[in-house]
């Protein structure tokens, strides 16, 4: 069963897509911000991590930095989910080494759709 | 940071419940779509049937089904037939639907190269426009690697409204998000403030997007090498679709390829094509010369 770790500082956005992550057949983990994330990923490396990118205490963008820095093996696939809608914002988020990116609002078909495009289901 | 789910409507404010349709008014919508696209509305999907007219009947104040079939029989609002077809019409698509049918076309198109000349893809029931799209994104993107040509597309529809917005190569947020990998997002599209998306120009012009009843209506002409028609044959009855098999069949040149959707298949439905055996899902055309166009 592959791992999919929920980065989100809302509880209601990592309750809902774990619900639908769960029917997917993956095994949910959550963390609350980009440096509980990277604590998740140093102790066992999820196969994608889904992540918000204005959180606070670390964000989505300063998690992924960090989590290249720390050079984890194997890479977990990132799957960017946010508010941020803008095409400057995508890029650069591609540009940092996202896989995929999920504007919200998002529901159950967009969030199958780009986990089958990362190769997860 | 804000919430992340598609807003529900608190029940105070939910929208009324589809009335329900009669037998007869069912009866008369069914025959419209049959004579105006030879489409079949499956009995058991009448609670579909409310709830796609459903707009339509707001806007023209119409309560019920059979308010809106008596509007359409008196006459007295020429264009309402036309769209109450085009809302009937199953407009269901998405950016690289089953992908793996992508890497059988571009198989197909590089054994026409191998001749020199430049491959004709025809996309039937191409809908909103997302099928060929697709097509021209991956056709684009191997021609920036390797330099092969961009294949002529045609794409046609029985919708006038669903080509509309093909023509526009406008796609909401949520349509964008369904298939289509982020990064051909960047590549082919342009973001507006309004979450809209916009197909860049260079992409959409390799498309030609005519309006076509696959049943009556002759075919775009010129030979194509090969025919998508995905998920349409199911809706037509056994006649209908005997007919749009042929046009199908007139309009490939020898030997063209065809796919069909993943629930549909040749076998048994005629003798005008065949399955290809090195081709995933891929049927060819017998005897490609002798077919002739539809009557």
């Amino acid at each position: 069963m592959k791992t999919c770790l929920v980065v989100d500082d809302s509880k209601v956005i990592r309750k809902v897509a774990r619900h639908i992550l769960e029917t997917l057949d993956l095994e949910v983990r959550e963390a609350g911000d980009g440096r509980e994330a990277l604590e998740a990923c140093l102790e066992s490396v999820p196969d994608v991590v889904l992540l918000d990118w204005n959180m606070p205490v670390m964000s989505g963008m300063d998690f992924l930095r960090a989590l290249r820095e720390a050079r984890i093996e194997p890479r977990p696939r990132i799957v960017f989910c946010t508010t941020e809608n803008g095409m400057a914002h995508i890029r650069a988020a591609i540009d940092a080494g996202a896989d995929e990116y999920i504007m919200k609002p998002f529901d159950r078909e967009t969030l199958e759709s780009k986990l089958q495009l990362v190769g997860m289901i | 940071m804000a919430s992340g789910l598609r807003s529900v409507p608190p029940k105070a404010i939910a929208p009324p419940a589809p009335p329900m349709a009669s037998i007869q008014a069912l009866n008369v919508l069914a025959a419209l779509l049959e004579a105006r696209t030879g489409q079949q509305i499956v009995r058991h999907r009448s609670t579909r049937v409310d709830t796609v007219l459903l707009p339509l009947m707001r806007e023209r104040r119409l309560e019920t089904l059979d308010q809106l079939v008596i509007a359409i029989l008196d006459g007295s609002d020429p264009s309402l037939a036309g769209r109450v077809v085009d809302a009937l019409v199953n407009c269901e698509t998405s950016f690289f639907r089953d992908p793996h049918v992508f890497d059988t076309i571009v198989e197909t198109i590089a054994t026409v190269e191998k001749t020199g000349r430049r491959a004709r893809i025809w996309s039937v029931g191409c809908s909103t426009g997302q099928e060929p799209l697709s097509i021209a994104m991956a056709f684009a993107e191997r021609h920036e690697r390797i330099g092969t040509p961009i294949p002529e597309i045609v794409a046609t529809d029985v919708s006038e409204a669903a080509l509309a917005r093909a023509r526009a190569g406008s796609y909401t947020q949520f349509e964008v998000q369904r298939g289509l990998p982020i990064r051909h997002l960047v590549r082919w599209f342009e973001g507006r403030a309004d979450n809209e998306w916009i197909v860049r120009p260079e992409l959409l012009r390799h498309i030609a997007f005519r309006q076509m009843n696959l049943v009556s209506d002759p075919p775009p002409g010129g030979g194509f090498d090969l025919v998508l028609c995905r998920n349409v044959m199911l809706y037509f009855a056994a006649e209908p679709k005997q007919r749009a098999f042929q046009t199908l069949a007139s309009a490939m040149r020898p030997s063209g390829g065809l796919i069909l959707g993943a629930g549909e298949t040749v076998i048994g439905q005629t003798d005008l094509f065949r399955l290809n055996p090195g081709g995933r899902g891929l049927y060819e055309k017998i005897d490609g010369d002798t077919v002739p166009r539809p009557a």
